[in-house]
């Protein structure tokens, strides 16, 4: 979707600031978010890929307006309601409803060094073939789709250069929607930011990109 | 608050969208005394209390996964991963070729560090990573981002202006040098591998790790000789 999360190239936003000495999280709740966060999504229920496009769907002014670890909240809530996991009445009086069974839970403590160090990959060992080689030269494909993506509005249309293939991965567009997890090679695709930006950059930079074989198209 | 992170916050919340929050507003304006607790701590609270009673969530898992980012895992661990290749070449180029091999030798590796990338920063080339849609970054190497790599100017302008980015925190390049910036759209996570700094021939390996920042592996510093360094 075209949205304000969506960032690469606008203007107005300020200087970057860095603060010295930055603490992992600046308030105790925010790092309670991170990790409840990570321990509801062992549900299975939905995928890195949904969770992100939930944070996508924070209307323009609100996603300005809150905190990064106020996003992930409101993000994770849709998404315990909509999987079924938690209803709204719940989340409003802090109490399992009436009659509701006591589950357990899939990350138990003696699970999360596990978790911590095998990750979830995203690969796929699914034999897809590859359909554009390394020194190709590619384009960025028109698209505006209403729902998530991961090819950035500053790349489309662009031409580029296949410099790498990192093998069959999880296509996000489709796999945000619940549609599946439609696996296809993910490339480097090397854009000059000449091409991208105009005479303003400098002739011999240039923005490297993880686009999917869906995503590109022969120049 | 110390007056340098009063400072931050007042500019946080005046860049637009930086990390601008209504949690820093509401703890601001408790004033000096003890700060009563927000509304979203207060909401967190309900919500972690309401997971856990329905069995959705194990209270220990929860605080385990905060102690391991808050103090196991950090950029101390991609420290030790640029220290070892710059005394093992023949690391480098394992590190370069076949990062998560080459980073699983060393202990590192998995969430949001699946599927690794190391780029090399040299005299005539430098890197800068990024992710314009969100938050990616990798986490085995060096931990959780800082606020300022999630926020809108860091997320809009590296990719439109990597150099005035750059200019800004304090790295000039020279025209003739290649600027790459890496947008991290898939599940790939990019560390830069810095260029060591002049007049580290003496320094042993675990010395070389102490020189390394996170912002080097980021791309947004570079490493400065230790002479020179505390100086600028």
């Amino acid at each position: 979707m075209n949205g304000v999360h969506d960032m690469g190239g606008m203007h107005g936003m300020g200087p970057v600031q860095q603060e010295r000495n930055e603490p992992v999280f600046h308030e105790r709740w925010e790092g309670r978010v991170f990790a409840l966060n990570r321990a509801v999504g062992s549900w299975g229920k939905w995928s890195i890929d949904a969770s992100r496009h939930q944070k996508e769907l924070i209307p323009p002014a609100e996603y300005f307006r809150i905190s990064y670890y106020e996003k992930f909240l409101v993000g994770m809530i849709e998404l315990l309601v909509n999987s079924g996991l938690v209803t709204r009445a719940e989340i409003a009086s802090g109490k399992p409803a009436r009659g509701s069974k006591k589950l357990s839970p899939p990350l138990t403590v003696d699970k999360v060094p596990l978790l911590v160090a095998n990750g979830v990959p995203a690969s796929r060992s699914t034999p897809v073939a590859p359909k554009f080689r390394v020194g190709q030269r590619v384009r960025a494909r028109n698209i505006n789709p209403t729902g998530h993506t991961r090819l950035p509005r500053y790349a489309r249309g662009k031409l580029g250069t296949v410099e790498r293939d990192h093998g069959v991965f999880v296509f996000p567009d489709t796999n945000a929607h619940f549609l599946g997890e439609n696996p296809q090679h993910v490339y480097s695709v090397r854009f000059a930011s000449r091409e991208l930006w105009g005479a303003q950059a400098g002739p011999q930079d240039a923005v490297y990109v993880n686009l999917w074989d869906d995503h590109l198209e022969p120049a | 608050m110390d007056n340098a992170r009063r400072g931050f916050m007042k500019a946080a919340l005046t860049a637009a969208g930086a990390a601008s929050s209504s949690v820093y507003a509401a703890a601001q304006a408790g004033g000096q005394g003890q700060a009563l607790p927000s509304d979203t701590a207060l909401r967190v609270k309900s919500l972690e209390s309401l997971l856990v009673e329905k069995g959705l969530v194990d209270r220990k898992a929860v605080d385990a996964l905060i102690d391991t980012y808050e103090h196991k895992i950090g950029p101390r661990n991609g420290a030790r991963v640029v220290a070892r290749a710059w005394v093992d070449s023949a690391y480098k180029q394992r590190l370069l070729t076949n990062a998560d091999a080459a980073l699983a030798e060393l202990g590192f590796g998995g969430l949001q560090g699946e599927h690794m990338v190391v780029v090399e920063n040299s005299p005539s080339l430098h890197n800068l990573v990024v992710c314009t849609l969100c938050s990616c970054y990798p986490w085995p190497v060096l931990g959780l981002p800082p606020v300022w790599y999630k926020s809108a100017p860091y997320r809009s302008r590296s990719v439109i202006d990597p150099r005035g980015v750059l200019r800004e925190l304090g790295v000039d390049l020279p025209a003739e040098v290649e600027v790459r910036v890496w947008d991290s759209t898939a599940e790939l996570r990019y560390m830069v591998l810095p260029e060591r700094p002049a007049a580290t021939e003496t320094l042993d390996e675990e010395q070389l790790a102490a020189l390394v920042t996170r912002d080097s592996m980021i791309g947004t510093a570079k490493i400065a000789a230790p002479a020179a360094r505390g100086r600028s």
